[in-house]
């Protein structure tokens, strides 16, 4: 089961890392979406994925590992506090410029 | 702290007061406050010779940064003690001429002052230190300061190229120079110059020994404009003439001497000393002479004699670490002895010999002898001093420079008695060099007072009536004049046993049994020795060849010498080729384009992922855990990887938006299998949020375009996307191999246990989340609120157009 989970990631990260070498914008932010997504599968299936319940004492053990579901969870809500911000500033690029595309919003040389 | 510590620090101190001098006592020119300070330092030092010339060397230390052996340590032996009177010496007749050669008005006094002081100081430091990172500190100031003086009419743009030219290359040979200490630190664990000295048979066989000599030489031989790194010192000529007077003939172009005659003692046995110095002192000595002579600026004429003097005493210095090599036989001493004589006498004439051309430039308004001549009855002074000079230089009787010249062919026939070095064979060649060196040298001395003072007069090539200089302009060179006589009719009784003697003995500290001491006499009559002879024939030939100057003279335009030292072509394209060369590299790598960096850094991750794997044979495959997968997961992945790998596909913002969105609901199913429920809560509820927000923005964003790029393009991208995926692939696989090989005990067995006895709490994650691990959850809810806070400010507040107001 892991090591399925390590290719459905790896898939992740390569479209990911696609997506984020083209030229719009806003595909550059749907691919950091992805790798996101990408981290916090590759975080929980390293913790190890038991076959054991859910990490809740009412329930009866073996439990689940808790530590890497916290860690995920603080990882999602960080990594959606950035996208937000991400997307926001993509907004205003665009209003600003008229332009998504990355070649055209480059600097000039002597910047 | 010593007074002898005062010496070297009093002209920095003195620095410091020069500009409020020049600012508030504005009715006495400058130079006066400055003249006193030479002085008094050149009678303190007079006062030492008899001390040191007992034999006795003078050390005083003070700590500096004793953690790292490095301590300001005063050391005046005899070599020290000579370098440090030319410099007060001469310091004090430069600043003399000095007052009269710059105006008071118009001249920015207070900075040309400072500067020199502050050379001033550096040089005292370089060659009176013990300790060898000291003296690397004031070498590097004798470069910072000889650049600023070079620039120092810097409106003038041959100036600052000069001034550019000299700090690089006289900087390159410092770094080199420190380089070699550092190796011999690494050899000796001392920085104290008689210390390492004391070791120098040690060392002699260490693998660094020959490195550490390189790199010295290479820091002397800028110094000291020896070929193929003279071409900073015609450049420097832009600086004011009582600068080159000082600078550049008699002190800074000898601190490379002062550091070969000093490391002599270290390095001279070995073979490779021998011939490096004297073989490029000796190509100096001869490409100096030969293109002193196409020189048409009297100072350019002044910076390439100087080239080719200082590779004349260079060699000598070469020539006469032969000693070292026969166990100190006295015949090889010779040449060391003329070495120090003939800096003596160089720093002699050559500061006069400069002085009269920034007369001659002063009176005139020109150095260039095509527009002089017949100048000798307008200044007969400045006349016979130049005479003096030149022929002094030129080694004519009865001028100091004669009896040098002579010991220097001396020494350079005693090299024919040498057994080792192939000296049988190819000896002569030294000897060859030595006197079409001198037959150059002949010429070019008397075309600096021929056809400056002699010849036609052209008044309507001049733009000033010519007349004579003031008389203080005049004090000091007539002063160097007389010292040139002096010391060319009494050599014994004013140097050689107060300066020269203590000055061999220090550099070659072995040569002779402890208690004894030098005796050098210096005659000027030896009988009809072969030295004589190539003297009368350097004469002969020179003046043929000075009267014929004209026939012979388009020599220089076949051999294409006849524009400027072909170095320089090798530098200036060196140096432009720095320039367009590193910015062609930034431009390659700094394109300004956001995907090149990202794939900069993909491959730089795949490329450091490889390396591990291979170096450290990191991939593993567990199979045994592959296990059963139900049949549902296998939809959910293939479901997954399928909608993943459409993403790039899409044109159309909104199925992008809702395939992302997919893509996050997926992941929150995965929780659900995984058995993580606030996990599969947290991603719904995220992903929702995210989605929406995508939606609210969807219509301000642009619309979603075909990727217009090249395919080579696109086929680069997904090598590098594949290798990132890859790569995050096999790591996985890897670890989770790993993991099953060497099972650590997870700490979450602790979590498990006490979530209810520590906490009271029976849902472990959010246990961790506020109680084992709060401190993350309270910085998360601060990332929170500062990517709320930078939302709000993004969209709230913006400069207007015109003035750049919040609004």
């Amino acid at each position: 089961m892991e090591i399925l989970m390590v290719v459905v990631v790896g898939v992740m990260f390569t479209i990911a890392t696609y997506m984020v070498l083209t030229k719009s914008l806003l595909r550059v932010i749907l691919g950091t979406v992805l790798y996101s997504h990408g981290a916090h599968l590759l975080i929980l299936t390293m913790g190890g994925l038991g076959t054991g319940a859910a990490p809740l004492l009412s329930t009866e053990g073996p439990h689940s590992d808790p530590l890497p579901q916290a860690l995920v969870l603080t990882a999602i809500v960080i990594s959606f506090g950035v996208t937000a911000f991400l997307l926001v500033l993509a907004y205003r690029t665009y209003k600003q410029h008229k332009t998504d595309d990355l070649d055209q919003l480059r600097g000039s040389s002597d910047e | 702290m010593s007074l002898l510590h005062l010496v070297i620090l009093a002209p920095f101190i003195l620095a410091i007061f020069i500009p409020l001098f020049f600012k508030y006592v504005k009715q006495v020119h400058t130079g006066w406050f400055v003249l006193v300070l030479p002085t008094i330092l050149f009678i303190y030092l007079i006062q030492l010779i008899p001390t040191v010339s007992g034999g006795e060397p003078i050390v005083e230390s003070l700590a500096w940064v004793p953690s790292l052996g490095i301590n300001f340590d005063v050391y005046i032996d005899g070599l020290a003690l000579l370098f440090a009177l030319l410099i007060t010496g001469i310091g004090a007749l430069v600043v003399l001429y000095s007052i009269y050669y710059l105006t008071k008005k118009g001249e920015a006094l207070h900075n040309f002052y400072v500067y020199l002081l502050m050379f001033m100081g550096a040089m005292l430091g370089v060659v009176l230190s013990g300790n060898l990172m000291v003296i690397y500190v004031f070498w590097e100031l004798t470069s910072l300061a000889s650049s600023l003086l070079i620039g120092y009419w810097h409106h003038r743009e041959k100036s600052r190229y000069g001034a550019q030219k000299s700090m690089l290359i006289t900087v390159t040979g410092g770094f080199s120079m420190l380089a070699s200490f550092s190796l011999l630190y690494v050899m000796t664990g001392s920085f104290n110059i008689q210390e390492i000295i004391a070791q120098a048979g040690d060392i002699a066989t260490s693998p660094l020994f020959i490195p550490a000599m390189l790199l010295i030489l290479l820091g002397a031989f800028t110094k000291s404009a020896q070929f193929p790194f003279h071409i900073w010192l015609p450049d420097a000529m832009e600086a004011p003439t009582p600068v080159s007077a000082y600078l550049h003939s008699a002190t800074m172009v000898k601190a490379g001497i002062y550091l070969v005659a000093r490391m002599s003692p270290v390095f001279a046995g070995a073979s490779e000393w021998f011939w490096i110095v004297s073989v490029f002192g000796m190509f100096t000595l001869l490409w100096g002479s030969f293109n002193a002579v196409r020189q048409t600026d009297l100072k350019s004429i002044l910076a390439y004699s100087t080239i080719s003097q200082l590779g004349m005493i260079m060699s000598l210095l070469g020539l006469g670490s032969a000693a070292a090599f026969y166990n100190y036989e006295e015949v090889y001493f010779t040449a060391t002895i003329a070495a120090v004589f003939h800096l003596i006498n160089h720093s002699t004439f050559k500061g006069s010999l400069f002085m009269v051309a920034g007369i001659v430039d002063h009176e005139t308004g020109t150095r260039d002898i095509r527009y002089l001549g017949g100048l000798m009855t307008f200044m007969p002074i400045t006349f016979t001093l130049s005479i003096i000079g030149a022929f002094s230089m030129a080694g004519i009787y009865p001028f100091n420079g004669f009896l040098s010249k002579e010991m220097f062919l001396t020494g350079v026939l005693n090299t024919l008695m040498m057994t080792d070095f192939n000296m049988q064979s190819i000896g002569f060649l030294f000897v060859a060099v030595a006197w079409i060196a001198s037959v150059f040298t002949f010429i070019y001395s008397m075309i600096i007072v021929f056809k400056t003072f002699t010849g036609k007069y052209q008044p309507e090539k001049l733009d000033k009536k010519p007349h004579e200089a003031p008389i203080g302009m005049l004090i000091s060179p007539i002063i160097l004049a007389s010292l040139v006589i002096l010391f060319g009719l009494f050599p014994n009784q004013f140097l050689s046993y107060t300066l020269i003697e203590p000055a061999v003995q220090s550099i070659l500290p072995t040569a002779l049994p402890a208690g004894e001491q030098f005796y050098v006499n210096i005659y000027p009559w030896h009988g009809w020795t072969p030295e004589l002879w190539l003297t009368i024939g350097v004469i002969v030939v020179g003046t043929i060849m000075y009267l014929t100057l004209t026939k012979w003279q388009n020599i220089y335009k076949i051999l294409r010498l006849h524009k400027k030292d072909p170095i320089n072509y090798i530098y200036d394209g060196f140096l432009d080729k720095l320039v367009t060369g590193s910015q062609k590299i930034t431009y390659m790598q700094m394109t300004g384009r956001l995907n090149n960096y990202l794939a900069f850094m993909s491959v730089f991750l795949i490329a450091i992922l490889a390396y591990g794997l291979i170096e450290f044979d990191a991939f593993a495959l567990d199979t045994s855990i592959v296990g059963d997968i139900p049949i549902y997961f296998w939809i959910l992945a293939v479901v997954t990887v399928a909608t993943t790998i459409t993403m790039p596909f899409i044109q159309n913002r909104i199925a992008a938006i809702i395939t992302i969105g997919v893509v996050g609901y997926l992941l929150a199913l995965f929780f659900v299998f995984f058995k993580a429920p606030d996990l599969a809560l947290t991603q719904l509820l995220v992903e929702t949020v995210t989605t929406t927000l995508f939606l609210l923005c969807f219509y301000h964003l642009p619309e979603l375009r075909k990727e217009k790029s090249k395919p080579r393009f696109k086929i680069a991208n997904l090598i590098i996307s594949l290798g990132v995926g890859i790569g995050v692939m096999i790591v996985g696989i890897s670890s989770i191999a790993m993991k099953a090989g060497r099972p650590f005990e997870s700490i979450s067995e602790y979590f498990k246990e006490n979530a209810y006895e520590l906490a009271g709490g029976k849902n472990m994650v959010n246990v961790i989340l506020v109680d084992f691990r709060g401190v993350d959850t309270m910085l998360e809810i601060l990332v929170l609120a500062i990517a709320g806070l930078g939302v709000y400010s993004l969209i709230k507040l913006r400069m207007n157009d015109e003035g750049g107001r919040l609004k």
